[in-house]
């Protein structure tokens, strides 16, 4: 059975998104109904993010659904050794829709293969996040009214970053310039330049966060982790670099706004919390908004 | 005067009717056979390999009698013999020469590189879609990383 699930967000349109953010933005107004009542979702967590997590069950729960699941793969029989294929199997006989977390790569695509009711990628190893995503979207859309024609300035770890890749696809939809501003071992891969010059979109990469910064709509920072880095010394070099201080806001555009998916180490410096440019609290919380819309709309209920 | 020392006329006869795989490479003859699942079957097949050939070096030629193959299923073996030439024989004459052509999707043939990618976890099939013929690059429908012609690896 073919039912319709969330793994990548290359399987939405451009009409599908707007339709997600849409509906996003109803739930903001609205957030607790009882359009969930007398459903229950699955959250399997095969590896921990509290975050993403419980972001989830409190969009389920607004809406008087239900929530059963694990929090990570100790708790639960794949330390038995079940395959993902039994797991989702016996657990879509018990629920409306299933939320998975898994470190390997194309496990959410397999599971929707497998499940009879729809599944949602919470992230697949270091492959898809679609909801993080979207939820970004809906972020850059309610803080600057539009997506067309914004410069997004993304910051850190451009190599590995999951959430920079994927954003960069889903902004590529509309006429959007970037800024990449990273250090050497962890620039933007070419495939994803390559992708942009196709489109004939702008990119401009710099080591230099004040060089590009005045120009930003929305800058997207992220966390420069020392474990990337073959060379210890390398990654002393640069880990200060790459942290936006309360200073370098002073001559940026009014409505410009920071992004961070979260978890926050020392990117972003804590003075930087109170300017009314530090959005990143108020992006978790589009999130639970976001994961309403994308929940009822996979189930057709809106 | 047919030279007699012409390896095809010594080693390979003809068939009356079925198909002739010509210009396989030698090292991926019985890649080949794997792929078309001609080790499983019945059919009367003759095959020679480390042929010498004027265009491709090594080459490795495969009769089989009474199977005519579909496009999609020939297609298959595009990846380890791009190459190949099909004579299609009936009464013991060619009545039809083919090309194979790398396909848009590939299924259960080649595994995909990424060591963290499930399907080399877990028994799924693999699925790619092919973004590049010539060289072949290949991306897995599930992890959705790119598999190119160095790394290709048939299962």
């Amino acid at each position: 059975m073919k039912t319709k699930s969330l793994v990548s967000i290359d399987d939405l349109s451009t009409e599908e998104i707007t339709k997600i953010l849409k509906l996003a933005a109803e739930f903001e107004e609205n957030p607790i109904q009882d359009i969930l009542h007398g459903k229950v979702v699955a959250t399997l967590f095969f590896e921990p993010s509290t975050r993403t997590r419980l972001s989830f069950e409190s969009a389920v729960n607004k809406l008087e659904g239900r929530v059963i699941g694990f929090t990570d793969s100790s708790s639960s029989s794949v330390t038995k050794g079940e395959t993902l294929n039994d797991t989702i199997r016996t657990v879509n006989n018990y629920v409306d829709l299933i939320v998975m977390r898994h470190p390997i790569e194309g496990s959410a695509r397999y599971a929707s293969e497998i499940s009879a009711v729809p599944v949602i990628n919470a992230g697949d190893g270091a492959n898809q996040h679609p909801t993080q995503t979207l939820l970004d979207l809906y972020s850059i859309l309610k803080t600057q009214g539009t997506l067309d024609n914004l410069n997004i300035c993304m910051v850190g770890d451009l190599k590995y970053g999951r959430t920079v890749h994927s954003l960069l696809m889903a902004m590529s939809r509309w006429k959007t310039s970037f800024n990449f501003v990273a250090p050497e071992e962890l620039k933007m891969p070419d495939e994803y330049k390559l992708y942009l010059r196709n489109l004939g979109l702008d990119y401009y990469e710099t080591a230099d966060l004040n060089e590009v910064i005045n120009m930003a709509d929305i800058i997207y920072m992220t966390r420069v982790q020392r474990e990337r880095f073959s060379d210890p010394m390398e990654y002393e070099k640069v880990k200060n670099a790459y942290v936006l201080h309360y200073h370098m806001l002073a001559d940026t555009k009014p409505g410009m706004k920071i992004l961070h998916p979260l978890p926050r180490v020392n990117e972003i410096s804590t003075d930087v919390d109170s300017n009314t440019k530090a959005y990143y609290f108020e992006q978790a919380l589009n999130g639970v908004y976001t994961r309403q819309a994308i929940i009822c709309s996979l189930l057709g209920l809106k | 005067m047919k030279n007699i020392n012409d390896p095809k006329q010594l080693l390979v006869s003809a068939i009356e009717s079925g198909t002739v795989i010509d210009h396989i490479p030698a090292s991926t003859l019985f890649k080949v056979i794997k792929i078309l699942g001609l080790d499983k079957i019945r059919n009367q097949i003759t095959f020679g390999t480390n042929l010498d050939s004027k265009t491709d070096g090594k080459k490795a030629i495969i009769k089989i009698a009474g199977i005519f193959f579909e496009d999609d299923d020939i297609n298959r073996i595009a990846l380890v013999a791009p190459n190949a030439k099909l004579n299609i024989i009936r009464d013991y004459k060619v009545i039809e020469k083919r090309v194979v052509e790398v396909p848009d999707t590939i299924t259960a043939i080649a595994k995909c590189m990424n060591p963290k990618c499930i399907t080399n976890f877990e028994k799924v099939t693999t699925r790619f879609r092919v973004i590049s013929k010539k060289p072949v690059a290949l991306k897995c429908q599930y992890c959705e990383k790119i598999t190119d012609q160095e790394r290709l690896e048939i299962i």
